[in-house]
């Protein structure tokens, strides 16, 4: 397995030539006899390191020193843009292609009612996605796509990676599209005659946009 | 009366309310409990005196040992009542009162999945770093095998852990496997991922990566890059063995004292990026509400905690007299410092023993000798961390957040003992 390895390794051989003084940091002479407690003789035998154990120091100074190996091969643009199906709220990397309120409310219809209910109420199986605006703040809050999700991108891509769960990935562009639309629709966030697509989709304006604080800068750094 | 002198003998008076006893017992009584061994009468043939496994030959080799079948409930728990569609997104739990030391056996790791546990043929599986690098790149599992390794033990906390508490005006009395059971630790070996991220070149403006797992449900996180440049792992093995599917096989994303989800299972890609990517489970999920109806995100580190272990709900007393209170304590943010003990619901507490290695990030058990009287009591254990931070008490926390929130719960466990030996859930 190691002839793979294209290049050979930088080894630092000065670590091998290091006195055991300067690995250990201390004196490692052998004791002379008569300690007065039991207590020096500790600290003592404790400096003196039998030449085998100083060959192992030795070898793991010499290890340390070793350049990790460069085995990642580059990745082609082709691979790239297969693998990266991430869609930040700018929606950049969204895909060409739109939907309709009406077309989403067909293909919600057909693959997502059976779960997340006829009007997208939720059931047992599937979550409640619309509703429950202005509720935050109050005694009883219901966090709903509606209600709570930032970024209509969000939704987007969560639906077109995983959604419906029994057969993720299966919608196309258009329909996520549309599905988006007609569930942003239900609670008037988009118009009901609304048509998405890369340019409308990063432009809606969820109602609990700056509903968030960010807690990355609370916490406890090395 | 001369029943008490004799146990202040032996064990030292109470350090704190209702019989806590100092730490210090551990180290200083083993003496004073060993007791004379009888000696055995003899027979003709010394087997009439022989237990019969010492008898007859026992059982043949294992490929792949299992553990007692006398103690086959010692299984993980599955949330009763699942919704069908639900079977593969919910989690299943660590039997946590059943478990002695720190290390959980993998097969009893708590497991929370999104959509299924992926079965990944590693030899097809690679792991793609791009976006703001200087080489996107590709590393196959056989070159990761190749690189240094680092073992490090850390728990691993599902940011949801013990949230049905927080959610539930009246206490479940339920194990704490039910009710923390969201918890495992284990020792993770594989790749320091600054090792991948220096070879591929990582932009200075980088600040944030996106991890994304090749299951079902495309799990992916934002996590800082300051997170990933400081100790997180791509883990290929877990106490020992190659880590298991249902922990990521073939390899995992380690954040060491991050919530649970940001360890994503399965990796498969990391993009560097300036922002975060804003994903479903950093907006809608493993977000917080506060009372003034803003939801902090990327809370993602696990603050301190503890929970008493023996005894708790179902592992019940038995009879008045010597018992060791033991449990688990952690912190995402570095080493447990202490654990205080009460046994008064709060009055007086006592400091217990910590065993050792006590490791950052990784879960501390924690053991405190106890005299009980047989009377009722409320135990109650309170860890702080290396940086000061110290677990809140359950009224505490909730003031923190809106109604029925249910991440990041690291309230103080309070477990009632009944006269009856009885051990109770409940909220102090």
């Amino acid at each position: 397995m190691f002839k793979e390895i294209e290049s050979p390794l930088p080894l630092r051989v000065e670590a091998v030539k290091k006195s055991p003084e300067a690995i250990l940091g201390r004196p490692a002479t052998r004791p002379r006899v008569g300690f007065r407690t039991r207590a020096m003789a500790r600290r003592v035998r404790g400096a003196f390191v039998p030449a085998a154990l100083l060959c192992l120091m030795a070898t793991t100074a010499f290890a340390a020193d070793i350049a990790p190996p460069k085995l990642g091969r580059s990745a082609t643009p082709d691979e790239i843009a297969k693998a990266d199906i991430s869609i930040p709220p700018d929606g950049k990397g969204l895909p060409p292609g739109s939907g309709s309120v009406a077309q989403g409310a067909q293909v919600f219809a057909a693959k997502c009612a059976v779960c997340h209910g006829a009007n997208a109420q939720g059931t047992p199986n599937g979550d409640r996605l619309v509703g429950g605006i202005g509720t935050l703040a109050s005694a009883n809050p219901v966090k709903t796509v509606s209600s709570y999700w930032p970024y209509a991108t969000t939704l987007f891509d969560y639906i077109r990676r995983a959604m419906p769960l029994t057969n993720p990935q299966s919608l196309q562009n258009d329909e996520d599209y549309a599905v988006v639309a007609y569930i942003l629709s239900i609670d008037n966030i988009v118009p009901k005659d609304a048509v998405l697509d890369a340019q409308s989709l990063p432009k809606v304006q969820m109602p609990n946009r700056n509903g968030f604080i960010n807690w990355e800068p609370r916490l406890i750094r090395p | 009366m001369g029943k008490k002198q004799d146990v202040t003998e032996l064990f030292g008076e109470p350090v704190a309310g209702n019989g806590l006893l100092h730490r210090r017992f551990f180290l200083q009584s083993s003496a004073a409990l060993a007791g004379a061994a009888a000696s055995p009468a003899l027979a003709e043939s010394i087997g009439a005196g022989s237990p019969p496994t010492m008898l007859k030959p026992g059982a043949q080799f294992n490929a792949y040992g299992m553990p007692s079948h006398w103690r086959d409930n010692i299984k993980r728990i599955l949330a009763t009542n699942v919704p069908p569609a639900r079977e593969v997104t919910g989690s299943i739990r660590t039997p946590l009162q059943y478990l002695e030391g720190t290390i959980t056996p993998a097969g009893l790791h708590y497991v929370r999945n999104h959509n299924g546990t992926p079965d990944i043929d590693p030899s097809k599986h690679e792991l793609l770093i791009h976006g703001m690098v200087r080489q996107p790149s590709i590393f196959t599992v056989d070159s990761l095998m190749r690189y240094p390794m680092r073992t490090e033990i850390h728990f691993m906390e599902c940011a949801g852990n013990s949230g049905g508490i927080a959610g539930a005006a009246m206490p479940q009395q339920a194990t704490a496997g039910d009710l923390h059971g969201l918890l495992s630790g284990s020792e993770w070996t594989g790749v320091k991922l600054s090792t991948l991220l220096d070879e591929v070149g990582v932009d200075p403006r980088a600040a944030w990566m996106l991890a994304e797992g090749a299951d079902a449900a495309g799990m992916s996180r934002s996590v800082p890059v300051w997170k990933a440049m400081d100790d997180a792992m791509i883990a290929l093995y877990q106490n020992g063995e190659p880590i298991r599917p249902e922990q990521g096989f073939p390899m995992r994303l380690l954040l060491p004292g991050f919530e649970g989800n940001t360890n994503v299972k399965w990796l498969r890609r990391l993009k560097l990026m300036d922002g975060p990517m804003y994903t479903k489970d950093e907006t809608s999920r493993y977000t917080e509400l506060q009372p003034d109806g803003k939801a902090r995100e990327f809370m993602l580190q696990m603050e301190p905690k503890s929970v008493i272990l023996k005894p708790s709900f179902s592992v019940d007393m038995q009879g008045p007299g010597y018992y060791e209170i033991s449990g688990v304590a952690w912190s995402g943010l570095g080493r447990v410092r202490k654990v205080d003990i009460s046994a008064d619901g709060g009055k007086t507490w006592a400091e217990a023993a910590l065993t050792n290695p006590v490791l950052p990030k990784a879960l501390t058990r924690f053991r405190l000798p106890w005299m009980w009287n047989g009377g009722p009591a409320v135990l109650m254990s309170r860890t702080t961390d290396e940086k000061g931070r110290v677990q809140p008490t359950h009224a505490e926390w909730l003031a923190q957040y809106a109604p029925r929130q249910n991440f990041h719960f690291n309230a103080i466990q309070s477990w009632a003992i009944g006269a009856n030996g009885k051990v109770s859930n409940v909220y102090v």
